[in-house]
This record gives structure tokens, sequence and C-alpha cells, in this order.
């Protein structure tokens, strides 16, 4: 027991500690940035229970909007004051799918920020099959979903062939795309196919009800089935890595891919593979997403659910698991952060100051160690893509 | 001619370079028969070439529609015929490259804008301006990546020089001290990539990516929190004006594109003119490209390649939050939520498709300007092609270029590997 103390204490130490950092420093951000505490600067009493105020009525308001809020539970009983937690979950579905494309990458030494523009043509593809056609319910759910992840794992496909067969770096590629992405979806919306009738700003028609997915907890509450789906694909991620001659491939490859070479695997396919599994993932984000939460495309569907990811699979260690509790912390910040905009002068915007901040301090441990003269601070092999030749 | 027919004996630069000029010697013949043979008989398209009090040499030049695309589709066509013999002859093709290139350009003009009036040197001087940001990003990329440290940062750096520029400027009413600031905040940036990547050694590529979004984070934050609800205090800067140079401002077409323009523009000749000399003739220069290909080498001649890859980060730094300025008090004087808009991430994509060489960065820079503004003049007076494809294009110039279609990309040899001695890198 105490062994497996030391091992959950172990991995969790370095991320806590970055946490509670990246949140004294927000809090800094938050307090030496309103006008009603700078007001006070001259006596420093008050100015000091101001400032701590503000700040603990904005981390209040984030954790009430993402968490419990009891305002909701008077009068409707506990499980409503929960209808935060189950908005978090919402935003944690596509987050898990797309952290998992860019953990999966980490995994065989590829740095995917490509999961934007493969959510989008996840998105964009679940979409249409969602409203133009009309097939039985499961049927209708189980054809967009492969409709959405297949054109994904094309469209991440070809990153994966450029960099096996030109070595064009996928950094690069994948910045590229999706700005092209971006464009496509913009031009698409345009387009009398996707195009609303009898609308002129771009949004698609709402998916038929045969393809949506169906909820978890009645009406009331947004909770879908895509984070079920979301789940077995986390534990899909980890069954590939850890249980399967292709899983050890991509991770042979990505611990040292000259060695791999050697043993006989070859790089390209895996690089080819890896692409084409992540662009599948991240596709089926964007597929959960619109089946699950929207259900009408727009030109935002994809929000920032593609770069987000990279910051939850760092969060999470390029682990399914850790990807998982990191899309959830994620995607409780991001609900909780609109409760706090709308209840506090706190812009939602300092939960992008704070994931950065978590992820920088994680991925300096030797800062960490230093800071709070910690010596046997447990830091597993740092993430690293190589150079651009690399 | 033999030569040419059996392709085999060329190196691979030459294949490359063969075939992409057989792709625009396709492009020309598509383009005589489609639009000098498609056009409507009477349209006229008509270029405008005066834009202020410059000398004037012509007006404007009015030319029949299907009469301009035969004739440039034909220019094309010859000149892409003389750039295939040239390399045959393994003789430099730029050139000849370049006319095909612009008279294929030249050919869609006159066919996109039939019946209409194209503002031909508004149009070169509005890329110029959209190239601007591009060109301080990819010389800030540039002084980093020769020196081996990759700069994905260069987004976070320029929206930190606009929103520190902006936010001063409208403070304390002087856009001098703007300018002042603005490099400044673009190297506190480059202090923490500096400080990560090279005493923690933390992979260049993440850091970047995360101080991005530490800068989108804070700047969103900030103007939401300061700049909406108290706008005339901290967010109404005043901003340059045009200084017109004497004599050489009045030149026709020339002068009001180059040098008519706000003291942030002269500052970029200056700077682009002083790292391409540096970093080829100077000490400093042969170090930092050492640095950057070779460390160990340039270790053991007692280089410190970290203090120099640090030095370096720092100036980049400076240079790209510079280049931030121009997005407030170059032009309007007040700040919006990411108003950079990914310029920092096309201005890398310009430096890749230079090859990290100063001039093939500030030539991408300005080609992707032009693209850019040539959307927008052709979105006004009404083509109908979606401008979301004519977006793309720097995107997919980009990844054509990485891909190697275009004679090989390659990046400094050591760019984004942590040096340390006798460390196992």
């Amino acid at each position: 027991m105490k062994k497996f103390l030391d091992r959950v204490l172990g991995t969790a130490l370095l991320p806590a500690l970055s946490f509670v950092m990246a949140f004294v420093i927000s809090g800094f951000v938050i307090a030496f940035s309103d006008s009603k505490v700078l007001k006070l600067a001259s006596s420093p009493g008050k100015f000091i229970t101001t400032a701590l105020s503000t700040v603990g009525n904005a981390y209040l308001a984030l954790f009430q909007g993402s968490v419990y809020d009891p305002n909701l539970a008077h009068g409707h009983g506990f499980l409503q004051g929960l209808y935060p937690l189950s908005e978090t979950v919402v935003t944690a579905t596509p987050l898990i799918l797309t952290g998992l494309a860019v953990a999966l990458a980490f995994q065989s030494g590829l740095f995917n920020i490509g999961a934007q523009g493969q959510f989008i043509f996840g998105a964009v593809a679940a979409s249409y099959v969602g409203f133009h056609f009309t097939f039985t319910p499961v049927l209708h759910v189980a054809l967009a979903l492969i409709a959405g992840v297949l054109s994904a794992a094309i469209w991440g496909g070809i990153v994966g062939i450029l960099k096996a067969r030109t070595g064009a770096h996928e950094v690069i590629v994948t910045i590229m795309m999706n700005y092209i992405a971006g464009f496509f979806i913009l031009w698409i919306l345009k387009t009398t196919t996707f195009l609303r009738h009898g609308r002129i700003d771009p949004i698609a028609p709402e998916v038929n009800p045969s393809a949506q997915l169906p909820h978890l907890a009645g009406n009331n509450f947004r909770l879908h089935a895509g984070i079920l789906i979301a789940l077995a694909a986390a534990y899909f991620v980890w069954w590939l890595l850890n249980r399967t001659t292709i899983g050890f491939r991509f991770r042979a490859v990505g611990a040292n891919a000259a060695a791999a070479k050697t043993a006989g695997i070859s790089v390209g396919y895996v690089t080819i593979a890896t692409m084409a599994l992540c662009g599948a993932l991240a596709g089926l984000g964007g597929a959960v997403h619109v089946l699950g939460s929207e259900y009408a495309l727009t030109a935002d569907i994809a929000g920032n659910f593609g770069f987000d990811a990279i910051t939850v699979a760092l969060l999470g260690r390029a682990k399914p698991l850790g990807t998982v509790f990191a899309a959830l912390l994620f995607g409780a910040l991001r609900t909780g952060g609109r409760t706090m905009q709308s209840n506090t002068t706190t812009p939602l915007d300092i939960v992008l100051v704070i994931q950065a901040l978590i992820v920088l301090f994680i991925a300096a441990p030797t800062l960490v160690r230093y800071i709070f003269r910690i010596k046997n601070l447990k830091t597993q092999e740092a993430l690293a893509s190589k150079g651009w030749n690399g | 001619m033999k030569n040419l027919i059996a392709m085999k004996s060329f190196t691979a630069t030459q294949r490359r370079q063969t075939w992409l000029h057989i792709v625009l010697f396709i492009i020309a013949l598509f383009e005589l028969k489609a639009f000098g043979f498609g056009n409507p008989a009477n349209a006229k398209t008509t270029f405008g070439f005066t834009l202020a009090k410059e000398w004037v040499l012509i007006h404007t030049w009015i030319i029949g529609s299907a009469t301009g695309s035969y004739l440039f589709s034909i220019i094309a066509l010859i000149a892409a015929v003389v750039a295939i013999t040239l390399i045959a002859l393994k003789k430099r093709a730029g050139l000849a490259t370049a006319v095909t290139g612009l008279a294929l350009m030249m050919g869609f003009l006159c066919w996109a804008a039939a019946g209409k009036f194209i503002p031909l040197t508004g149009m070169l001087q509005g890329s110029l301006l959209l190239a601007v940001p591009l060109v301080f990003g990819s010389m800030s990329g540039l002084l980093s990546e020769r020196s081996g440290v990759i700069n994905i940062a260069i987004e976070g750096q320029l929206l930190a020089g606009a929103f520190a520029s902006g936010v001063v400027a409208s403070l304390t009413h002087k856009s001098a001290l703007g300018l002042l600031v603005a490099p400044l905040a673009g190297a506190l940036i480059s202090l923490l990539l500096a400080t990560f990547a090279i005493k923690f050694s933390v992979d260049q590529v993440i850091l970047g990516f995360v101080l991005n979004v530490l800068v989108i984070g804070l700047t969103d934050f900030l103007y939401k929190k300061l700049l909406i609800p108290y706008q005339t205090t901290w967010n109404s800067g005043p901003s340059f004006s045009r200084i017109e140079i004497p004599l050489i401002g009045k030149l026709p077409i020339i002068g009001p594109i180059f040098f008519n323009q706000t003291l942030i523009v002269y500052l970029m000749y200056l700077i682009v003119v002083i790292i391409t000399y540096s970093l080829f003739k100077t000490k400093w220069g042969l170090r930092t490209r050492a640095v950057g290909e070779h460390p160990t080498a340039a270790d053991s001649v007692g280089i410190d390649v970290n203090k120099l890859r640090f030095r370096n980060v720092l100036i980049a730094g400076l240079v790209s939050g510079l280049g931030g300025a121009y997005f407030t008090i170059g032009s309007t004087g007040s700040f919006s939520k990411e108003m950079t808009s990914g310029a920092g991430f096309i201005a890398l994509a310009a430096l890749i498709f230079g090859k990290w060489t100063p001039m093939g960065a500030v030539s991408a820079a300005l080609l992707f300007g032009f693209a850019d503004n040539l959307q927008g003049t052709l979105s006004i007076i009404g083509v109908s092609i979606p401008s979301e494809f004519m977006l793309m294009v720097p995107y997919i110039a980009t990844i054509i270029a990485v891909s190697g279609l275009v004679g090989r990309v390659r990046a400094p040899k050591a760019d984004g590997i942590h040096y340390s001695r006798g460390g196992s890198h």
C-alpha cells in the first residue's frame, strides 16, 4: 500500500505543484489588473484584503461553474447542483479525443499540432452525413461517426505520408494544414449544400434526430453518449500501445527511431499509421462534438479543442489515462471560466494563462525542483520532438 | 535537348526544377486556351499606375482582356521553355522562372478583371504593408534558428509587441515611447524562450507553442479587463503618419510603394540590410551559422554555444517585438484581440519557404503579402474565385516547399537540438 501511495504521489506531485504555481501566478494577474484593487494601492491593508477577495471570488465562481453550484441545487435537489459538472464532461469529451490524438503521436515521437484541422474534417463529414441522409437511428449515428473518422484519418494521413516520403517536418505541415482546414470550413459553409436554407450566416442544417447521440441523464442535462465513446477510445489507445505489436512498434520508433529501424521496424509505415490514427481520433472528437452537443456545423465548431489538446496531452504526459484526467481538468477550467466571466469581472481568458503556466512548469521540472527544494521529484522521460531535420 | 528527354542523367534538383517548369508550362497552356480565347472579345482591363502626386509616366494602361491574356500566356510559355533549357544546361534559371510566374499572374489578372479597373500600384503598396509583420517575424525566426533555437513563439512576440506599444502609446500619448517598448516586450518573451530552452533544456517546439498560448491568454485577458472598459485612456493611442522621402518618393510606381511609408517600414529595410550583411560578412554571423550547424565544432574552437544562442534569441525577440508595433502604432493606433491573427506562423512559413536565408525569407514574405492582398482586391472587384482558396496559398506553398517539390529545403542542422558539452545530443 505504501508503495502504491508513493507511486501515485510521485507521479502526481509535479502536476500538482505546477497546478498550484499556475493558480498563484494567475491570481496575481487577476488582482493587479482589477481597477477596484488598484485604486486602493495607497492603503496596504485594504489593498491586500480586496485583492484576496477578488481572486477568491473569481476562483470560487470557477469552481461553481465547473463542478457544483449550491444555487442551482437550491429547491431542485443535489443532482441539479451537479449541472456544471455535467457541462464540464460535455466540454471534456471532444478534448479527451483530441488530446489522445496528440498523445498517441508523442508516443511515436511525433508532434501533432494538427488536431484542430483533423477535428474540423471530422466535424464536417459527420455533419454532412448527419443532415443529408436519413437512416435508422443506430446505423445513422454509426455511419456519421465513421464518415468523420475516415475523412480526418485521410487528412491526418497526408501528414504521415509527406513525412515518410519526403521528410517534411510534421510540425510545419500540421500548422499549415490547420489554416487550410480553417479556410476550408469557411468556404464549405458558404456552399449551397451546407448553408442552411434561408440563412446567410455560416451555419449548416442541424443533423437529423436519428444521427444525434443519445442523452445519458435526461433532457435537462446535455450530457451525451460521447463521453462513453471518448473513454472507450482512451482504453483502445492504452490497449494498442501496451498490448499489441503495432503499439510496441509505435513506442519503439518514438523512443529511438534509428534503433527501431535497425531492429527491422519500418519507420515510414509507423509514421503514416500513427498520423492516420491520430487524425481518426481527433476526427472522432469533431464528429462526437457535432452529433452530441452542437448538432449544427458552424465556422467556429472547432473552437479551441485542437489547440487545447496539446496542453492536455502534455499535462497528461502523453498517457491515455493522464490525458483523460487532464481533459477533464481543462474542460472544467473552460466551463467554469464562462461562469466566472459572467458572475465576476474576471474574463474567461485567464484560463488560457493558467493552462499555459501549468504546462510550462511541467515541461521544466528542474525549475519546480529548484523552487520547492525537492531533491527527488519524480519526472518521467521528457517529451520531445526532434529538431526540424529529425 | 537529348539531355532533356533523357531526364535520367539529371541530378535530383534538376529533375524537380524541370518538373516544376513543366507544370508551369501546362498552366500557361491552360491559361492561353481558357482566358486568351475564352474571353468576351470586347471587354477591356484597365491597370491603374498612379496613387498620389508622384511623377507620372503613365496613368492607366488599357488593354483588351483577351489580347492581354493571350499575350502574357505566350510570354509565360516562352519563359518556361527558356527556364527548362537553362536548367538542362545547368545554368541559373531564377530570372526565367520569375518572368514565367509574373506573366502567368498578369495574364490571369487580364482575364479576372475583364471590364474592370485594377489599381496596380495601390495593390503592390498594400502587399508591402501586409508583408511588414511577416518580414519582421521571419527575420526574428532567422536570427534564432540560424543559431539553433527553434522559434515558434514569433506569433506571441508579435502580439506582445503590438499590445505593449499600443498600450504605452495610448497611456503616454507618445508613439515614440510605444516604438521603444515594443521590442522590449518581444524580448521578454524571448527571455522566457531562451531561459527555458537553453537553461532548462525544454523542448523548443513545445515551449514556443506554450508561450504563444500564454501571450494570447494574457493579452486577451487584459484587453477585456482594461482596454475595453477604459478605452479612452488605455486603447486610443496615436499612430505614425507616412513620411515621403524627398526625390525617390516621387519616382513613378516605386516611389509610393517603397518610399512613402511609416517609420516602421523604413526600420524594416534597415534591419533586413543589417541582418543580411552581418550574417554573412561578420564574425558574429559566422559564429551564429557555425553554432546552428555544428555546435560541437564551434565549441571546440572556443565559442560559447549557449551564450551566443541566448543572445541571438533575445535579439530575435527585439526584432519581432518591433514588428508587432506595426499592428498598433504602425496603422490605426488601437489594439484588438488576437490582432496578429496568425502572422507569426505565416512568418515562420516565409522563413522556411525562403530556405532560412534573409533574402529568401523577405521574398517569401512579400509573395505571401501579395497573395493576401490579391485576394482582397479580387473580392472587391467581384471575381468569382472563393477568397478562402486564395488565402490558402501561403500555407499550401509552404507544404510544397518543405516536401521538397521545389528544391530541397533544409533547416540549420542543429536547429532545435539542445546543446550541452559532452551531452548525449
